[in-house]
């Protein structure tokens, strides 16, 4: 899957999923739940503002000092018989993993969750090579097998399914019997998966942090998943953004808590596992070979730019979780695999504006996404910011709006210029007022109307009333 | 106690009700009013839709008609939280960044003020009936005002003040946005109403007519009877 889902163009998208009301409720129940959950894991730590903060600088740090960091990790991992390679593109990162794919003959690889190998599209050209690619988060999994369902949110990757839906993606795929119980339909996934895990020759995660004293990578999940894949097979490939980087084990342990906290309202998942390199003499499990991949894929591009802060994003998806636009559109209108106001900001980024020139505008820009960033990312304003390129330098902004906006540059700059323009609105709107108010509007107010009245302007202006007041005059 | 009044644009040819019970209730509770007549709009329609060289003009204009106050008073949260976005605007701006710190430090959305300046809660208001308040996004999170309105509200006699359901939720205004992205602004404004509904307001109270104006609006094409009222117009009521 690669980060741009082939399906439509951005309305299409839209009014396709307002009409999913499954996906609807299901997406409003996740972030309900999700948002009184958050809330108290966040109040039963305590001081939440200054951990943000504290979160906040352990990012910027790292992204100021990425060079540092990043050759820090990669001489760490060397030192413990590990492989690095850096990827400046997503080919480059492709190849370097068909290559040990073909070197190891492998016919069979696990994965763990990775966003970043969903962005590189890594699947098919391992596929291309005839190795079986198998997905071992049960999301993706379900996804995976449903002929390859796009993700509609960065943690919960298949929250458009509902228990029935799964079940009936088992029946024909997997030759499943039994009901829509999770619990049941868990443990098949799990049975599926078991022979999977032992059968194969490389597994294949992401990476939540690396951390660059030691040349570690920390995983965390509440399904295991990747400690099978990294425990069993001979080969460790693991891929990393090359920005998913902490400085020590100090700052992974405070990232780690906001990012269980964020994500999922836990103190901590089930499992947060750190692995160092390739198994040392006299250890029980872990791979024989270990293989890090730090990508860049045009994250190097957005550094230095106005647009860095974006490269401090943990993925938590806590922004996703508490957009109200999200909310009703789902995951799957974003046309990217990064969805919500993360989405919304990195997939332009990522992908150019022609593809995603509508995301900045998906955004009532309420702030929420901003207020629910634990490491203080200012997601509203980065939607602004990119508002703000696609009008002066892409030039992609309607003509009516261009025209609306010099008007409104002429009629506030200037309080005459305002007096005048606005004398008129009562005598200009007339024609369309009823009752007191527009309900079929011209122009811009043709959207408005849509839905909405619109009020009809005061026949007198709250300035005129106030000055005749002041003359000690008679006020309306 | 000298007050510069920032109506805003929407109140100015509007909703110039809400902007005659400002005046009043200052008034009532000591203040001088005083309503320079420069003021345009706070530039937040350009800005936030990306035109912000169109909107610096607007601001520029703003801090030339607000030089002389010495507090300026707002009945808007999203206004004044853009007016106290200035300096990060004209941040390096060796002609205007000294005047925009100036007033953002000295601006205020109205029941901040009332709250926080003039130290008072009750202002002697009453309005019968079930109320249930709106948060606006940007008064909340931008500009941080959280209590002062419900504390205010609070002590309104006769009125019963009933907690809205997802109240951190938007309403869907979000400016152009409520236009450029309608259908998904409708949802969301219908999930209010829902909301509200839910509770059985007889009024739905706001600080913010660009919220107001949203929700009011879908309220008056679904025909619900639900009053819709700014916050001042309720604290300016004595019956």
């Amino acid at each position: 899957m690669p980060m741009k889902i082939e399906n439509g163009p951005f309305w299409k998208r839209v009014e396709e999923n307002l009409q999913n009301d499954f996906m609807r409720g299901a997406v409003a129940g996740m972030q309900d739940r999700g948002y009184v959950r958050r809330l108290g894991v966040i109040e039963e730590l305590g001081h939440w503002e200054e951990w943000r903060s504290l979160a906040e600088q352990i990012r910027k740090h790292t992204l100021e000092n990425l060079d540092y960091y990043l050759m820090q990790l990669s001489e760490n991992v060397a030192k413990r018989g590990g492989h690095v390679f850096f990827a400046q593109t997503a080919e480059e990162a492709n190849d370097y993993i068909r290559r040990i794919a073909l070197e190891k003959q492998a016919k069979k690889i696990v994965k763990s969750k990775s966003m970043v190998t969903e962005e590189i599209n890594l699947n098919p050209v391992l596929e291309a090579i005839g190795c079986q690619v198998v997905e071992t988060d049960l999301g993706e999994y379900i996804l995976q097998i449903d002929d390859h369902d796009p993700p509609s949110h960065i943690v919960g990757p298949a929250l458009h399914k509902n228990k029935e839906q799964i079940r009936d993606v088992f029946r024909r795929k997997l030759g499943y019997t039994k009901s829509s119980d999770p619990v049941e339909l868990a443990r098949h996934a799990r049975e599926m998966l078991r022979r999977d895990y032992l059968t194969a020759d490389i597994g294949i995660t992401g990476c939540n942090f690396a951390i660059a004293e030691s040349g570690s990578i920390t995983l965390v999940t509440n399904e295991g998943n990747a400690d099978l894949v990294t425990a069993l097979p001979k080969t460790q490939i693991t891929v990393m953004g090359m920005e998913r980087i902490v400085p020590t084990f100090e700052e992974m342990e405070v990232l780690v808590s906001m990012l269980t906290r964020s994500a999922v309202g836990q103190k901590l998942t089930s499992y947060i596992t750190v692995l160092t390199g390739p198994r040392d003499e006299g250890d029980a499990d872990g791979p024989e070979e270990f293989h890090l991949v730090i990508v860049d894929n045009g994250r190097s591009s957005i550094l230095g730019t106005e647009f860095q802060p974006i490269l401090q994003c943990i993925r938590c998806a806590a922004c996703v979780n508490v957009c109200p636009v999200y909310r009703h559109i789902g995951g799957h209108s974003y046309g990217s695999i990064y969805s919500g106001p993360i989405g919304a900001v990195l997939s332009p980024l990522l992908g150019g504006y022609d593809d995603y020139k509508e995301l900045p505008y998906a955004s009532s820009l309420c702030a929420a996404c901003t207020e629910a960033c634990p490491v203080k990312i200012p997601l509203h304003e980065l939607l602004i910011k990119h508002r703000q390129i696609i009008v002066e330098r892409e030039g992609k902004a309607p003509v009516a709006e261009k025209l609306a906006m010099k008007a409104f540059r002429l009629g506030t700059a200037s309080s005459s210029l305002y007096r005048f323009g606005t004398k008129f609105a009562p005598s200009a709107f007339a024609p369309f007022v009823e009752d007191g108010r527009v309900t079929k509007g011209p122009g811009p107010l043709k959207a408005w109307t849509e839905s909405r009245e619109f009020p009809a302007p005061s026949k007198e202006r709250f300035r005129d009333w106030f000055q005749t007041r002041q003359k000690g005059g008679n006020p309306s | 106690m000298k007050v510069s009044l920032f109506v805003t644009c929407l109140i100015d040819l509007f909703y110039t009700n809400a902007g005659k019970a400002t005046v009043e209730l200052l008034e009532r509770l000591g203040c001088e009013v005083d309503f320079p007549e420069a003021q345009t709009c706070c530039g937040q329609p350009a800005y936030n839709s990306g035109y912000v060289k169109e909107s610096k003009e607007a601001m520029k204009q703003m801090m030339r008609a607000f030089a002389h106050a010495d507090y300026v008073v707002t009945p808007s949260g999203s206004c004044a939280a853009m007016l106290k976005e200035y300096p990060h605007i004209f941040h390096g701006d060796p002609e205007w960044e000294a005047e925009a710190k100036r007033l953002a430090a000295k601006t205020y959305e109205l029941t901040q003020f009332l709250v926080d300046v003039l130290k008072v809660e009750d202002v002697g208001a009453s309005l019968h009936g079930r109320a249930t308040y709106h948060t606006s996004c940007h008064m909340t999170r931008l500009l941080g005002v959280k209590d002062a309105p419900l504390r205010l509200l609070e002590h309104v006699k006769g009125l019963e003040l009933v907690p809205l359901p997802n109240a951190h939720q938007c309403c869907g205004f979000g400016g152009t946005f409520s236009v450029k992205m309608g259908p998904i602004s409708e949802q969301m404004v219908d999930e209010k109403i829902g909301h509200i509904e839910e509770v059985e307001a007889d009024y739905l109270i706001g600080a913010d007519c660009g919220c107001l104006m949203n929700i009011g609006g879908r309220i008056g094409r679904l025909g619900k009877p639900i009053r819709v009222m700014h916050i001042a117009e309720v604290l300016n009521q004595q019956k």
